[in-house]
């Protein structure tokens, strides 16, 4: 034994090492191969022996061979053994190799997982590390949900190497294994503050990755990244956070508007190019999510505009490159900024370096105007002539059609001139867009009828010369334009000016070695040729024009007869057939062109691309039924549906497939004809049909000369398109000339009138008229069409497994797999579960701990008024916490929500938390306006008791999101929808100013809408809950008019307030101002007023209205009891202002204080609900409602939104509902529905409370 | 994510190849000739981009490549990535190489591969950045090799590298 070890170590001495084999190989450079398939030999010696020092030699040398392209798959045994070794050397190789080669079907992968769980344990970090590396390149699904739990505990690993590494491999992990994200994910948001930079900026990598991916599910970390981007120096986070927040935009303007500043910010003092660059990126993003309307954000589009042409000038190329770029993102959403900077684009596309030069093409794309369209293409045609490479040339083919066609040809005025480039396209030598330029043919020619007349003559011409076109095979990507030529010449034969010269062309043999689509496209149309030429001959006397063309059909149709190729010879044949009996009627002297034209009679008009799949399904038709049972599998693969109208898409895909089964065709076909060679049955081809199907010179034997110059070809009679931007410009500036002789003349008539008119200067856009009168025919559509623009995803995406909402809280099924000996304490309930995953920094707990606190104090609600004060700071500081970035930890998650009296649960706190945080975001942007007003709030609203400076953060839970869920639910109600959305803006403006404190955290309303509706598709009816309080008839009649509307909610942090929403709009001409809102106090309510002010003062509004504009005010109301609805008598005293007057009004209003505004939505969860119900304390009580003639989600959703509760749970025409009143009386529905029958049995602590509120929701409905 | 590391010199022969997913070798191969077939027709003193097309991937993708006397050095990324931010990465790599062979040369590559993939393994792992300061890679490099020293110094006494 021991002699064996000495014998393995002395050969080992003079086995080759991987330095050895390097050498070897570059030693033996003309028989590489045989070198190395001895040394592979050597190596499979090497590996045979016990000696692990040898195994590990032969393994870094297979790495290396395997990098040379050499197949090292058989040796994975031999890597899994070297990989466990226990030393660190040795293990290093393994791992390295087996990164290299193993993947998900390696098979011995399965033997790995105990050692790889074994070094992840390692007490030497750099054994963790080097698993980790490896892992990441070969995890499989079964690895990553063996090994997640070991992973995430290294996530709190001691040294932040591990945690670095832990926290970025758990990204793969997810990928494997998506059921471990939700678990794992409190953690990795937890990294996100970890004390070590590396850490930090690894977690941010993740999830950057991932929210990337299913952005939506990642917006309640926007605060966190906020806080992040605002604090961070690392360049490289700074980036990825960035990067981040550009796809979370558009999902959240707010979130945008927040942005802008902090970037603008960075825009300005960063040095670092790539930051710079992707700030200028996000703020585009977030322009183009806030879209147009933001006039202050023009700035910010300029100084983008601005700092891109900096990147553009520089002379650095790449720099360069990724300016236009980014300009041509801009160039999406705000295309005049970029126009001006035209000179600069041009200039680009004749850069040397291709990669711009393809930017730039991208950018003229929006360049182009009536005015420059021609000039541009022009320049865009000399680059064609020089471009060197193919596909350079195919991109700039591509792209002149492009900017020529784009919006539905608006740019062209000429088309003569398009068709003229069109063909002058044609010249090009094996271009791959053959077909392109056809279909522009076709559709320039069947839309723009006035340009008929000209497009035939080119497409005959063009067909007189089809032979300069498809001469040389390699262009035989451009005779597809002939299929274009030969329909239109057809289609539109009546503008022919020779008919029979263009039919002879399209008769010629040399057709025949055209693509069989082609021919038959001919084919069919020399018969409407025909068609035509015998109408026009039909007055003659002498016959003999028309006999002499049906004696050319009947003579060169034949060929087409042979054809391989069966719609060519069927059509042959059949029009063959056709032929030889008109010339029987013929020679009979019958008149025969009308019913011969008849065939062909009719216009074809053209169609919407998405026309067929637009037509609605007719009621009662069930497309997925069988109509006869299903046949047998085998025979239905073979029927693979053929599309019968789509010619167009074979020929698209066509050269690409092509190039690719060549070869295999190739072998095919030798393997047929081996075969046929061998079948005695088979009957061979005569050679002369095999040689009109390949590629022979023809029948008849004329001699082709093939012509193939490198020089742009002139096809003879062809103008030059050059020419038309002589002519176009000549034509403009005699129109312009006119027009001014006009202007003139006007101006002379109306001389004495007005001052002058606007000079008509330099030509604008609108002054250029078409050449012709272009009539460009709209494509057809079904009557009903639907509009469905689905965007479908792709089914195999690996990231769509991780879309995952990852607030809800964790469940007891979701948990890591453990190994069962570790999994010691059974964890009992969802909750401890919860906590159990955040264990890990004490923090959390301490957290919780902080939280379970402050809900026993919301518990014991109803005690004295000074504990309510200390809560109320309490909750002040909270705020001031998140907001001010002082707060540690990340919120929610760790409330606990089985616990019924506490029902904000980590969804909701992290929605309201998100929204206010968000909601402060018009601050930044609307810093010139703040001052005033808030000065004014501080002044008229007393009860802010500090006046808020304009950074103080404010809450503003819910209200323009429900604008905005109202503004994509309704498309129709625009007027009433614009009229809430001003509302809303004003509101967003004002609120942040005064009684900040009172209605933070209602954040519920539109979670509540949300609840109702989510599954359903079909639009709600915009929903308001601000009823019309007052108008005023007496200033009606001085042609002034104020009206009030208003919403009252209670408030969730104090129990006996009530908030009054309160909308004034102007309707009159006049400025109202001094405006002064007061309410009779009654035993129950009362107004709150500023300290020190009497019981009947008044509450001044704290802004003035110009005409036409409203605004809101927010009141805030004490209320003793809450079990029933009241009414509170209330007037509003303000100054009309005129230009010379101005007069006292006065108005009169009643509040009705519902008892649904005492309501608050609640989000509650089935289990608590179930406890809920079951411990009997409530009264019951129901209500039938009939005639209810709405969809049951609707009836949800207008529940959750007039009376303020969330749907527990739904199933089918069945829901349960709750909510919870200011002074937490629990009230829970049960909503059943069949017919048009509504029942609701309800359930609550507070009988009067209920009877009220069912009476109220009876209202609602009896209303709709 | 970075999709592709390759380093190969002005002919094209690869001197490393990390593949963050699986090709098989054939493909690889093929992979590695065409990049190179992209890079190597294009100038010096043009941008350091690609879009690399069908190559990998697809239009999501890019090709960043820097190029330093005989070697190129190319990141195949996706759009997450900061283009700008992966032209420092490779500098950081080309000279995290060069503290680590003192003046590296394309030998030092060519014979040392496995060190220049431990080198990339502190840099990037399974495709995303791991770690960016120079400082901190060539401190773990540094650890490391140490380990690797003390146990050759016990188990294998004779040999030395070149």
């Amino acid at each position: 034994m021991a002699l064996k070890i000495v014998k393995g170590s002395i050969d080992r001495m003079f086995d080759k090492n991987l330095q050895d084999l390097v050498r070897g190989i570059r030693n033996h450079k003309d028989d590489e191969a045989k070198y190395i398939s001895t040394c592979i030999d050597e190596i499979k010696q090497e590996l045979k022996q016990d000696n692990i020092a040898v195994k590990a030699n032969a393994v870094c040398k297979l790495t290396y061979l395997q990098m040379l392209g050499y197949d090292v798959s058989w040796a994975a045994f031999n890597i899994v053994e070297v990989m466990s070794s226990s030393k660190f050397t040795y293990k290093r190789i393994g791992y390295l190799a087996a990164s290299q080669c193993f993947h998900e079907s390696t098979d011995v992968i399965m033997l790995t997982t105990n050692q790889i769980r074994k070094d992840l344990s390692s007490p030497n970090q750099y054994d963790t590390g080097v698993a980790l590396t490896g892992l990441s390149c070969f995890v499989t699904p079964d690895l990553a949900r063996d090994l997640a739990n070991d992973i995430m505990t290294l996530m709190s690993h001691t040294k932040p190497y591990i945690r670095k590494k832990a926290v970025l491999i758990m990204y793969k992990v997810f990928l494997k294994y998506p059921e471990s994200l939700r678990p794992a994910f409190p953690r990795l948001k937890e990294k996100l503050e970890d004390p070590d930079p590396g850490v930090q900026s690894a977690a941010v990598n993740v999830i950057c990755e991932l929210a990337r991916r299913n952005p939506k599910n990642y917006l309640s970390l926007a605060p966190l990244f906020f806080k992040l981007m605002t604090s961070s120096t690392n360049n490289w986070v700074l980036i990825k956070i960035i990067k981040l927040f550009g796809a979370l935009t558009p999902l959240e303007p707010r979130l945008g508007k927040k942005l802008i500043e902090p970037l603008t910010n960075l825009i300005h003092s960063t040095s670092a190019m790539s930051l710079l660059y992707e700030c200028v990126n996000t703020v585009i993003a977030v322009l183009i999510s806030l879209s147009s309307g933001m006039p202050n954000h023009s700035a910010s589009i300029q100084l983008c505009v601005q700092k891109l042409r900096i990147l553009i000038e520089d002379s650095d190329q790449n720099l360069k490159y990724l300016g236009l770029l980014a300009m041509s993102k801009i160039l999406k959403t705000h295309p005049k900024s970029v126009q001006s900077h035209k000179d600069l684009i041009l200039q680009c596309l004749d850069d040397k370096d291709e990669s711009i030069r393809l930017r730039a093409l991208d950018l003229l794309y929006g360049m182009v105007s009536k005015k420059n369209l021609m000039e541009i293409v022009k320049k865009l045609m000399l680059h064609v002539d020089k471009a060197e490479g193919t596909t350079y040339r195919d991109e700039l083919l591509t792209k002149i059609i492009d900017i020529c066609s784009q919006s539905n040809y608006q740019y062209i005025t000429n088309f003569e001139w398009y068709i003229s480039i069109l063909v002058e396209l044609t010249r090009l030598e094996g271009t791959r867009h053959g077909h392109l330029i056809a279909s522009q043919m076709l559709d320039v020619a069947i839309r723009v009828k006035a340009i008929r007349a000209f497009a035939v003559a080119q497409m005959a011409t063009l067909l007189d010369n089809a032979h300069l076109l498809t001469g040389n095979t390699q262009r035989n990507g451009i005779c597809e334009v002939l299929y274009a030529a030969a329909w239109i010449c057809g289609e539109f034969s009546e503008h022919l000016e020779n008919p029979a010269q263009t039919l002879e062309a399209m008769l010629r043999p040399k057709v025949a070695t055209l693509p069989g689509h082609i021919q038959a496209v001919y084919v069919q149309n020399t018969a409407k040729l025909f068609a035509t030429i015998l109408k026009s001959q039909e007055g003659n006397a002498d016959g003999t024009t028309s006999e002499e063309t049906t004696q050319l059909m009947i003579d060169r149709l034949p060929l087409f007869v042979q054809s391989a190729n069966l719609e060519v010879q069927e059509r042959a044949s059949c029009i063959l057939q056709l032929v030889k009996y008109i010339q029987k009627l013929q020679q009979k002297d019958v008149e025969v062109a009308e019913e011969v034209s008849a065939l062909f009679a009719g216009e074809l008009n053209p169609v919407a691309p998405k026309a067929q799949k637009k037509v609605p399904v007719p009621e009662g038709l069930d497309l997925d039924a069988w109509i006869n049972e299903p046949p047998s599998e085998s025979e239905s693969e073979d029927e693979q549906p053929k599309a019968i109208f789509t010619k167009e898409e074979p020929k698209h895909s066509r050269p690409r497939h092509t190039e690719v089964d060549e070869k295999e065709l190739a072998k095919r076909r030798e393997a047929r004809k081996q075969e046929q060679a061998n079948n005695p049955f088979y009957i061979k081809a005569s050679p002369s049909s095999q040689k009109v199907y390949q590629d022979a010179p023809g029948v008849e034997h004329i001699p082709v000369v093939q012509i193939d110059l490198s020089v742009p070809l002139k096809v003879p009679g062809l103008p030059m398109s050059d020419q038309y931007v002589k002519l176009e410009e000549e034509r403009r500036q005699k129109e312009r000339a006119e027009k001014k002789k006009k202007e003139k003349k006007k101006r002379k008539e109306k001389r004495s009138g007005r001052g002058k008119k606007h000079d008509s200067g330099p030509e604008s856009e609108e002054d250029i008229t078409p050449a012709h009168m272009v009539d460009i025919v709209t494509e057809e559509m079904p009557e009903n069409a639907l509009p469905s623009d689905e965007d479908d995803k792709d089914p195999n995406d690996p990231h769509k497994a991780l879309d995952i909402d990852l607030d809800k809280p964790l469940a007891d099924s979701e948990k890591l797999p453990v190994r069962s000996h570790r999994a010691a304490e059974a964890l009992k309930s969802p909750v401890e579960d919860a906590e159990a995953e955040n264990a890990g920094p004490q923090e959390s707990k301490k957290k919780s701990s902080k939280d379970k606190k402050e809900k026993k104090k919301d518990k014991d609600r109803k005690k004295s008024k000074e504990e309510k004060k200390k809560k109320k700071h309490k909750h002040e500081e909270k705020e001031e916490d998140l907001l001010g970035g002082e707060a540690d930890e990340p919120v929610g998650q760790s409330e606990e929500p089985s616990e019924v009296a506490a029902p904000p649960t980590s969804t909701t706190a992290e929605v309201s938390d998100l929204d206010f945080w968000l909601s402060n975001a018009p601050v930044s942007s609307n810093t010139q306006e703040a001052p005033t007003v808030a000065a004014a709030a501080a002044a008229a609203t007393p009860t802010t008791p500090t006046a808020p400076s304009v950074t103080a953060p404010v809450s503003e839970p819910d209200e323009p999101k429900d604008a905005e869920m109202e503004e994509t639910k309704s498309s129709k109600h625009k007027k009433k929808k614009q009229k809430k959305e001003k509302e809303e803006k004003e509101k967003k403006k004002k609120k942040k100013h005064h009684h900040h404190h009172h209605h933070h955290g209602d954040g519920g309303v539109e979670e509540s809408v949300q609840n109702g509706t989510v599954e359903e598709d079909e639009p709600l009816p915009p929903m308001s809950n601000y009823c019309l309080l007052a108008e005023n008839a007496y200033i009606k009649m001085m042609g002034e008019d104020a009206d009030q509307v208003c919403d009252i909610q209670g408030n969730l942090q104090d129990g006996s307030q009530v908030v009054v929403s309160v909308i004034f709009e102007n309707k009159c001409s006049s400025f109202l101002k001094s405006m002064e809102f007061n309410v009779l106090d009654s035993l129950n309510s009362k107004l709150q007023r500023p300290e020190g002010s009497g019981p009947h003062d008044g509450l001044t509004v704290p802004f003035q209205l110009p005409p036409g504009v409203s605004n809101e005010a927010r009141f805030v109301f004490t209320v003793q009891s809450i079990v029933m609805p009241q009414k509170l008598k209330g007037t509003l005293t303000f100054i009309v202002k005129n230009e010379d007057s101005s007069t006292h009004e006065k108005l009169d209003f009643k509040l009705h204080f519902t008892c649904t505004s005492y309501l608050i939505t609640t989000p509650c969860y089935s289990d608590a609900f179930a406890k809920l119900l079951e411990s009997g304390d409530l009264k019951s009580s129901s209500i039938r409602l009939e005639g209810v003639n709405m969809p049951f989600h609707h009836l949800l959703a207008r529940i959750c939104f007039h009376h303020h509760f969330s749907v527990v749970e739904r199933i089918d025409s069945c829901a349960s509902m709750y909510s919870r009143s200011i002074q937490g009386h629990h009230v829970c529905l049960l909503v059943k529905t069949s017919a048009q029958t509504v029942s609701i049995d309800a359930k609550c602590d507070e009988p009067t409370l209920l009877g009220n509120v069912l009476d109220e929701i009876k209202q609602t409905f009896s209303q709709c | 994510m970075i999709k592709a590391i390759l380093i190969f010199n002005n002919h094209g022969k690869p001197r490393l190849s990390k593949f963050y997913e699986h090709y098989n070798e054939d493909t690889e191969q093929q992979i590695i000739r065409e990049t190179f077939h992209l890079v190597s027709k294009r100038d010096e003193n043009v941008c350091n981009f690609l879009e690399g097309g069908m190559l990998i991937g697809g239009s999501d993708y890019k090709l960043i490549y820097r190029h330093y006397a005989t070697l190129y050095f190319v990141f195949c990324v996706d759009s997450s990535e900061s283009e700008l931010g992966i032209l420092d990465l490779i500098q950081v790599f080309v000279e995290t190489l060069d503290k680590c062979f003192e003046n590296v040369c394309e030998l030092d590559l060519i014979f040392h591969v496995d060190k220049v993939h431990n080198i990339l393994a502190e840099m990037v792992m399974g495709g995303m950045v791991l770690e960016t300061n120079m400082n901190e890679i060539i401190t773990q490099v540094d650890a490391q090799n140490k380990m690797e020293k003390a146990e050759t110094f016990i188990f294998q006494s004779t040999r030395q590298d070149r």
